[in-house]
């Protein structure tokens, strides 16, 4: 990162370090193990709902169904977490910003999350505009949003369970 | 019974040695096991939204187990194996830690839970297409949520009091 950034970012963990909030989660011991389960939970919910939508999009389980009837069953279910997801991380962050913020395994992670995001859009974009596509008939293109939507989001896990080591 | 002797056997074994010793084996084997127990408790859900009649009411009770059960199973699989490599690293520890005890104790009624629903459960599931559950259902449903949910949170807090 260049010098500048470097020093802004240090400057705002450093403000975030001191508002009231921040030290509210800092020194009440429960808030902090209490928003990791939630956010587990959420995730949980996620990846869960994407494994069903993938394993229908590889041809995998359950196709007696459409591939659009399948994903209306599950896409509720992977953007909704998401927003208790971003709000539970963002209490983590302003809870600790210095080790989330300033951490290369955190960057990596909103960098996967961003994409992992852009891939769904694209999904429902195509469910959308290509009968076909929401019907089965996917083909190569079905098959790589499957495996790169599994790819970013076990990388999402990982990423996020790896924070706490780097 | 004392069992203290046991839990000092195994973590002095070779392998328990290693994962406590090594610095990328314990993250790593921790990474598999929330992954793991990710898909467990996603999957479970996705079993008792539907049960409760708040979510997948388009698709009859069984044919959803037949699609997520495989799902559940072999995380489970993965995630009991590496919970016992990481036990197994502080196997004296994490056997006297609160949390860890209690996560075993909800994993044990979780699994009575799901033992007593197919037993009872069973022979009526085919009849459960979009038509709504029985309360039975309904209840053993929600035990099984609030299980899961207690599990994860008790899991989460081993991590932030053994020391």
């Amino acid at each position: 990162m260049p010098p500048s950034i470097n020093h802004w970012l240090n400057q705002f963990c450093a403000w975030v370090d001191q508002t009231p909030l921040s030290q509210i989660i800092q020194t009440k011991a429960w808030i902090v193990p209490t928003v990791q389960s939630v956010h587990i939970l959420a995730i949980s919910v996620v990846m869960a709902s994407v494994l069903m939508i993938d394993l229908r999009l590889l041809g995998v389980v359950g196709r007696d169904q459409s591939v659009g009837r399948v994903a209306a069953r599950f896409l509720p279910f992977i953007w909704w977490p998401l927003l208790v997801l971003l709000a539970t991380g963002a209490v983590m962050i302003i809870g600790e910003p210095a080790r989330s913020l300033k951490n290369n395994i955190f960057q990596l992670k909103v960098a996967l999350i961003v994409a992992a995001m852009i891939v769904t859009f694209a999904f429902q974009m195509a469910l959308r505009k290509r009968p076909a596509f929401a019907a089965g008939a996917g083909g190569r293109d079905a098959i790589a949003i499957a495996v790169v939507s599994l790819v970013l989001w076990v990388g999402i896990v990982c990423a996020g369970r790896w924070i706490a080591y780097s | 019974m004392d069992l203290n002797p046991l839990f000092h056997w195994l973590q002095d074994t070779a392998v328990a040695t290693a994962i406590r010793e090594n610095d990328v084996l314990f993250p790593w084997i921790e990474t598999v096991h929330v992954l793991a127990i990710v898909l467990v408790v996603g999957s479970i859900s996705i079993v008792d939204l539907r049960l409760l009649g708040w979510a997948s009411r388009d698709r009859p009770v069984v044919q959803l187990l037949r699609e997520v059960l495989p799902l559940t199973w072999s995380a489970f699989a993965v995630a009991a194996i590496a919970g016992g490599l990481l036990f197994s690293s502080r196997a004296v520890d994490y056997a006297h830690n609160f949390f860890f005890q209690g996560k075993m104790v909800l994993l044990l009624l979780a699994g009575i839970n799901m033992a007593v629903f197919h037993a009872f459960a069973g022979r009526d599931l085919p009849r459960w297409n979009t038509s709504d559950t029985p309360l039975a259902a309904k209840l053993a449903a929600g035990a099984s949520l609030t299980l899961w949910i207690t599990v994860v949170a008790f899991g989460r807090w081993i991590g932030f009091t053994l020391h």
